[in-house]
């Protein structure tokens, strides 16, 4: 579904992803994980658009989307959670989940979408009219999640989400995760938390200053030697 | 210090605050979507004054009602502006959009120059007169007067401000344009085309810009070239004064800055024992905004302004 070749994204002199190459097949979950400032993050900007790539082609089903404007992105059918969660602190909830289906017009599928992302998340329920700035980090982690379902996406990027957040809480996002997966969703996953990465994932990529040093099947690179002393503390 | 000077001070000062609160929304807007003072906005106004007043100069004798004529004033005078906001913005800020913040504030002040020109070349640098078209009755209420255009003032600048909060508030463009304001790159991420948002801004503002137009023009019964430099400064301080990138703050600073200075000149005779007259009126507003920046830079109701970068 996804086909990322000779990614470059460069900060003034600075390569931060240094022409890397990977795919996401449809229905499946791959992982990037690295450890901090190896890229990861760069590489989701680039492939939704909040950044120019410096060179590099992105194809989603064989279309090249590396050159569409930033907002055309979602009619494409990608959606980002971005990492530190990106909610709109100042809009309620139930404002922010509209915002996720900015670019529908179905106004039943929408509510009946809501409704979907208040069984995920109850404690979205409880509090929609609450403005979203006023909740806990774990919260917010699941609206931004929430919000980014509300496109009905074929592709998933989610950017660190367990990033900050209490034990308890990455647990029930992953959760939700896992379920969203089972669902049938393709995503492609980006986190420091190797472990748990790969333990949700079926494959993964591993980033190392802005290349890709290793990839396979999650379990096996669970399994590997210098994943394990590199990325898994052991 | 009479009831009816008091009141009629009021009075006028509702009025002169409800064009402010107008103009203020317009500077406000654009603020809160990108961290911007469009200095230009005021020449906005004085545009809309003079195409209204120059459309209603031409109908004058035609013997249609004056509020008809009023009205087709505006309907030619509010494209004019949206047009002209929506230029200001496409040359003048959007090359600029990642440059430091001090180069549109300096490219403000450029288009307002140009503008006040621009102006000057196609009117002229004499005062344009408001013909007497509007019925000139006057309602008595406690001792004090208020005109019937007074009041319709005050009425349509109550609609228009409920008609904007109804658009940011509840529809999907107004969720978008706070969703814009409060993150753009996110709002992105969502489909805001954030370009065509930040223009729709400029067009909005402009809009009232044009109501406040004439409105001011009705009010003073005159327009000239260099009425927008004044009253753009004015419309600023109040949209400060509540509070800038905050629409209730707009209305709130517009309508009490207009009460501070009616109230003002009705009284600054009294409080000086003569010394200084009416004419000192532009001084209150100036010296309310030093107050603001000094005691509550973030304005009555605004939040911490530093927050947007």
């Amino acid at each position: 579904m996804l086909e990322v070749t000779g990614l470059r994204v460069a900060y003034g002199g600075i390569q931060a992803v240094r022409g890397i190459s990977f795919h996401v097949n449809e229905g499946e979950m791959v992982a990037l994980i690295g450890a901090n400032g190896a890229g990861k993050t760069s590489t989701l900007k680039a492939l939704a658009r909040l950044i120019d790539a410096a060179g590099g082609s992105v194809r989603l089903r064989g279309e090249e989307i590396s050159k569409l404007a930033p907002h055309r992105l979602v009619g494409q059918g990608i959606a980002l959670v971005p990492e530190g969660r990106g909610v709109f602190p100042r809009m309620s909830i139930l404002e922010n989940l509209q915002m996720g289906a900015y670019c529908r017009s179905d106004r039943d599928g929408i509510d009946a979408d809501i409704e979907h992302v208040f069984t995920l998340f109850p404690r979205l329920k409880e509090r929609a009219r609450q403005l979203a700035g006023t909740m806990s980090g774990g919260e917010q982690q699941m609206l931004a999640l929430g919000r980014a379902l509300m496109s009905r996406p074929q592709l998933l990027l989610l950017d660190e989400p367990s990033m900050g957040l209490a034990p308890i809480m990455v647990q029930k996002i992953f959760e939700v995760i896992r379920t969203v997966a089972a669902e049938g969703m393709t995503i492609l996953l980006v986190e420091q938390n190797a472990r748990l990465a790969l333990e949700t994932s079926q494959r993964g990529y591993v980033m190392e200053s802005g290349e890709i040093t290793l990839s396979g099947e999650s379990a096996e690179l669970l399994a590997d030697p210098k994943v394990r002393a590199a990325y898994l503390g052991e | 210090m009479a009831m009816d000077t008091f009141l009629q001070q009021i009075i006028n000062g509702l009025v002169l605050g409800s064009i402010y609160a107008l103009v203020a929304l317009g500077y406000t807007m654009v603020y809160g979507i990108m961290g911007l003072i469009n200095f230009a906005h005021g020449e906005v106004v004085m545009i809309g004054a003079l195409v209204a007043l120059t459309v209603i100069n031409l109908l004058a004798g035609s013997g249609l009602p004056g509020i008809v004529i009023a009205l087709i004033g505006l309907i030619a005078a509010a494209p004019v502006c949206m047009a002209t906001g929506f230029a200001i913005e496409r040359i003048a800020y959007r090359p600029l959009r990642r440059a430091p913040r001090l180069a549109p504030l300096i490219t403000a002040i450029g288009v307002s120059i140009v503008l006040q020109n621009l102006a000057m070349l196609i009117w002229g640098r004499r005062y344009h007169s408001f013909p007497p078209i509007l019925p000139s009755t006057g309602y008595e209420i406690f001792g004090a007067t208020i005109s019937g255009l007074q009041i319709a003032i005050v009425v349509i600048a109550a609609l228009m401000m409920a008609g904007l909060s109804l658009l940011v508030q509840r529809t999907r463009l107004g969720r978008a344009m706070r969703a814009t304001a409060e993150n753009p790159q996110i709002a992105q991420l969502m489909g805001v085309d954030i370009n065509r948002i930040i223009s729709l801004t400029f067009v909005i503002g402009s809009a009232l810009a044009a109501v406040a137009g004439l409105m001011v023009s009705a009010n003073y019964s005159i327009a000239h070239y260099y009425m927008g430099f004044i009253l753009g400064l004015k419309a600023f301080t109040a949209a400060v004064l509540g509070g800038i990138g905050n629409l209730a703050g707009a209305m709130l600073g517009g309508i009490l800055l207009g009460l501070i200075e009616a109230l003002g000149a009705g009284y600054i005779g009294d409080l000086t024992g003569g010394f200084l007259g009416s004419h000192y009126q532009d001084v209150f507003a100036f010296f309310v905004l030093i107050l603001v920046l000094v005691f509550r830079p973030s304005g009555l109701v605004g939040e911490k302004v530093a927050e947007r970068a």
